[in-house]
C-alpha cells in the first residue's frame, strides 16, 4: 500500500505537562487518529514512558470535544487499571489528568503486530500461486497469541472497541530466543516474534455482553480484511486460540455471526 | 473492434438509484488506459421532489423515472452532440439502491441497448461515486467517505476491492438527516439535507446534547434521529430549553444535529486513514456537498499535514455521468452484462466489485 509520506514533518506543539523539564525532551512517536503518543522521561530518568496526549479536535464543536476528550480519558485509564489488575497484556498506568486531554503509561517497546504481519507477507506469492506447501508456523503462533490476549481481555470485562493490528503491539521477549529455522528465514521469523501487548484503550468499555465482545472480534475481522487480505484466511486460528482461553467464547462466537450479517447492503444470497 | 485499440470511448450511463433520474454521457481518450484522459460530454439530472414533511416512496419515484427517461437520454445524447453509433456501451445502476427505481432504469437502459444494439454493463453505484470523485479530484490513493441519503461507508482500497472499513449499523447518515427534516416540516426542494445546512447557518447559541454514537470502525444514526425528534416535538410543544435555559430554535436543532452526526463521521474518517497510513480524503455522495461537513473535514485532514478531495453538487449528488464512468472503466477491462443477466439488486455490497482497471 504506497502511503503517501506527509511533505514535512509537522510540528504539534506539546502539551503543557511536557513543556516542564525532563532528563530528556519528549519525542513524538505517532499521531494516531484519536491523539498523540510522546515518549518521554518526564516521571523517571530511568524509566521511560509514554504520554497519550488528546489535543483538541479543530473540527469539533467545544464543547463536544471537551466532553468527550474528558471522559475518553478517564475512562481509558479505567479500563487499563482493570485489564493491569487481571493480568491482561496491556501497559501500566503511571499518571493522569483528563481534563487536560493526557495520561502516562508505560513504555512498550516493539513494532505493532501489522508491521509484523505485513513484513511476513511481504515476500509471499499470491494466495493463488501457492508454492509447495511453506511453513507458516510463525505466523500461525502470531495469530495464536492475538486470540490468547483478546481471550484475555474479553474474560476480564473489558472490551477494546477498535481492535485493529495497529493497536497490538510485538514486544520482543528477553533474550531473544530464536528458534531454529532454515537459514535466512531467520529475519523473516522474526518480524512476527514477540508477545502480544494491547494497547490504545481510548474507545474500550467494560461490558460482559456478547454482544459488544462479538462486535470487537468483526472489527479485528475485519481490520484483517482491509490490511492483511492474505492472512484473513488465518483469521479462523485467532478465534480457536480465543475461544480456548476465553471460556464464554462460543456464545460469543455464535453472536458474531449475526454481527456479520448486520453489515448493511449484504448479498441476499445464503 | 477490440475496444482497448479504440482512441475514443464512449458510455452512455444511467442512474436512478432513488429519487434523482440521471443521464450521462462521458468520453475516455488515449492509447494507454491507464493514462486515458476522461471528459464530460453531457450530465443531465431530474429529481423527483416530495412534498415537505414526506419522503419519496419507491412506487412515485419510480413513475418519476419512468416518465422522465425519454425526456433525458434525448437531452443526454443532443448536449454531447452524439449519434447512438458513437456510443460504445450502455452502463446502468445494478445497485444498491431502491427496487422500484432501480427497475425502472435498468429496463429503459436494456432497452436503449436493444435498441441500438450495444452491450450492456451494470454498475455498481457506490464504486461509480468512487471512481468518479478520483477522476474529478485526482486523488489518487484516498480513503473515501462515502455519505448519501441510503449509504454511509468509509472506504480504503486494497488488492483490487474497495474495502468497506466502517459503515452505518443502521440508518444512512443523509437518511436521518432527511427524516429530521420531515420533523421540522423542511423543504425537501432541492434537497432537505442542504436546506438544514441553510438553517443551520443561523443556529450555533447552544450545542444541543445528542448521543454520540461511534461503536468501533462503525457508527450508529438512529438513536441521535429519535432524539432529534423529541427534541423537535419539544420545542413544537413549547416545553424545549437549551442548557443555557433559554428556549432552542429549529436552527439550533439542526446545528446540533450536524455538528454530532459529521463529528462522528470524520473521527471513523480519521481512523481509517491513521489506519492505511493514508492522508488523502475524498467525499462523495449527496452529503458530501454539504459545506460544514467538508470544512470539518479538511480541518482533520489539515492537522494530519493531508488534503481533502471533494466535488460539487454535479457529481457528488447522483447522476448518470459516473455510471458511464465506473462502466466504461469495467468495460475496458473485458467486463460485459449479458442482457439475460442484466438485473438489478437493493442490495450490493461495495467490496463485492472487482476493480479489475486498477493496480
Amino acid at each position: 500500500m504506497a502511503a503517501v509520506a506527509p511533505p514535512t514533518e509537522p510540528q504539534f506543539p506539546l502539551p503543557k505537562v511536557l513543556t516542564y523539564p525532563a532528563s530528556t525532551p519528549p519525542s513524538l512517536i505517532t499521531q494516531g487518529a484519536e491523539g498523540r503518543v510522546y515518549k518521554t522521561t518526564h516521571l523517571l530518568a530511568s524509566r521511560p514512558c509514554a504520554l497519550k496526549y488528546r489535543p483538541p479536535k479543530p473540527y469539533r464543536h467545544p464543547i463536544l470535544d471537551a466532553r468527550l476528550t474528558k471522559a475518553r480519558i478517564s475512562s481509558e485509564a479505567k479500563v487499563l487499571e482493570r485489564c493491569w489488575r487481571d493480568g491482561v497484556p496491556v501497559p501500566a498506568v503511571y499518571a493522569m489528568d483528563p481534563a487536560a486531554g493526557w495520561m502516562m503509561i508505560e513504555w512498550i517497546e516493539g513494532i505493532p503486530v501489522r508491521v509484523g504481519i505485513n513484513g511476513w507477507l511481504g515476500e509471499r506469492p499470491e494466495d493463488g500461486a501457492e508454492t509447495p506447501k511453506e511453513d507458516e508456523t510463525p505466523l500461525v503462533d502470531l495469530m495464536k497469541r492475538i486470540g490468547t490476549a483478546v481471550g484475555a481481555l474479553h474474560r476480564t470485562g473489558v472490551v477494546h472497541g477498535d481492535l485493529t493490528t495497529s493497536n497490538m503491539m510485538l514486544r520482543p521477549r528477553q533474550g531473544g530466543q530464536l528458534e531454529n529455522g532454515c537459514a535466512g528465514d531467520e529475519d523473516r521469523a522474526k518480524v512476527v516474534e514477540g508477545d502480544v501487548i494491547l494497547i490504545d484503550f481510548g474507545l474500550a468499555t467494560q461490558s460482559m455482553s456478547d454482544e459488544d465482545r462479538a462486535v470487537d472480534l468483526y472489527v479485528l475481522e475485519r481490520a484483517f480484511a482491509s490490511t492483511h487480505p492474505r492472512a484473513e484466511r488465518l483469521f479462523a486460528v485467532v478465534l480457536g486460540s480465543y475461544k480456548a482461553t476465553f471460556k464464554k467464547a462460543p456464545s460469543v462466537l455464535i453472536k458474531l455471526e449475526d454481527v456479520r450479517l448486520r453489515g448493511r447492503k449484504r448479498s441476499m444470497i445464503g | 473492434m477490440d475496444i482497448t485499440k479504440k482512441k475514443r470511448r464512449i458510455a452512455l450511463g444511467c442512474e436512478g438509484s432513488a429519487n434523482k433520474l440521471g443521464i450521462g454521457v462521458i468520453l475516455h481518450e488515449g492509447d494507454d488506459l491507464s493514462t486515458s484522459t476522461s471528459t464530460v460530454l453531457s450530465n443531465i439530472r431530474h429529481t423527483f421532489v416530495s412534498p415537505p414533511g414526506t419522503g419519496f416512496l419507491p412506487k412515485d419515484t419510480a413513475h418519476h423515472h419512468r416518465a422522465f427517461f425519454v425526456r433525458l437520454a434525448k437531452q443526454a445524447l443532443t448536449t454531447a452532440g452524439l449519434h447512438p453509433s458513437e456510443i460504445d456501451c450502455i452502463c446502468y445502476t445494478r445497485g444498491p439502491g431502491m427496487g422500484g427505481p432501480l427497475t425502472s432504469v435498468a429496463v429503459a437502459a436494456r432497452t436503449l441497448a436493444l435498441l441500438w444494439d450495444k452491450p450492456l454493463v451494470g454498475v455498481n453505484h457506490c464504486v461509480g461515486h468512487i471512481e468518479m470523485g478520483r477522476a474529478i479530484t485526482g486523488a489518487d490513493h484516498p480513503v473515501v467517505l462515502y455519505v448519501s441519503g441510503g449509504n454511509t461507508q468509509v472506504i480504503a482500497y486494497a488488492e483490487q476491492r474497495y474495502r468497506i472499513f466502517g459503515e452505518t449499523l443502521d440508518i444512512a447518515v443523509g437518511n436521518c438527516l432527511d427524516r429530521f427534516a420531515r420533523a421540522l416540516q423542511i423543504s425537501n426542494d432541492p434537497a432537505p439535507g442542504y436546506n438544514i445546512e441553510q438553517l443551520a447557518k443561523e443556529g450555533g447559541r447552544v450545542l444541543l446534547d445528542l448521543p454520540y454514537a461511534v461503536k468501533g470502525m462503525d457508527c450508529s444514526f438512529s438513536g441521535i434521529l429519535t432524539r432529534a425528534e423529541e427534541l423537535a416535538a419539544q420545542m413544537k410543544s413549547g416545553a424545549g430549553k437549551g442548557p443555557d435555559g433559554e428556549p432552542f430554535t429549529g436552527a439550533d436543532l439542526c446545528f446540533s444535529l450536524q455538528e454530532t452526526v459529521f463529528a462522528m463521521l470524520v473521527e471513523i474518517t480519521e481512523r481509517a486513514m491513521a489506519h492505511v497510513g493514508s492522508n488523502q480524503v475524498l467525499i462523495v455522495g449527496g452529503v458530501g456537498c454539504n459545506e460544514r461537513l467538508q470544512k470539518m473535514m479538511e480541518l482533520m485532514a489539515t492537522d494530519r499535514g493531508g488534503s481533502v478531495y471533494a466535488t460539487d453538487e454535479r457529481f457528488c449528488i447522483d447522476n448518470g455521468i459516473m455510471i458511464a464512468h465506473a462502466g466504461l472503466l469495467a468495460y475496458e477491462t473485458g467486463f460485459r452484462t449479458p442482457i439475460e443477466e442484466s438485473t438489478c439488486t437493493q442490495r450490493f455490497r461495495t467490496d463485492e466489485v472487482l476493480v479489475k482497471w486498477r493496480k
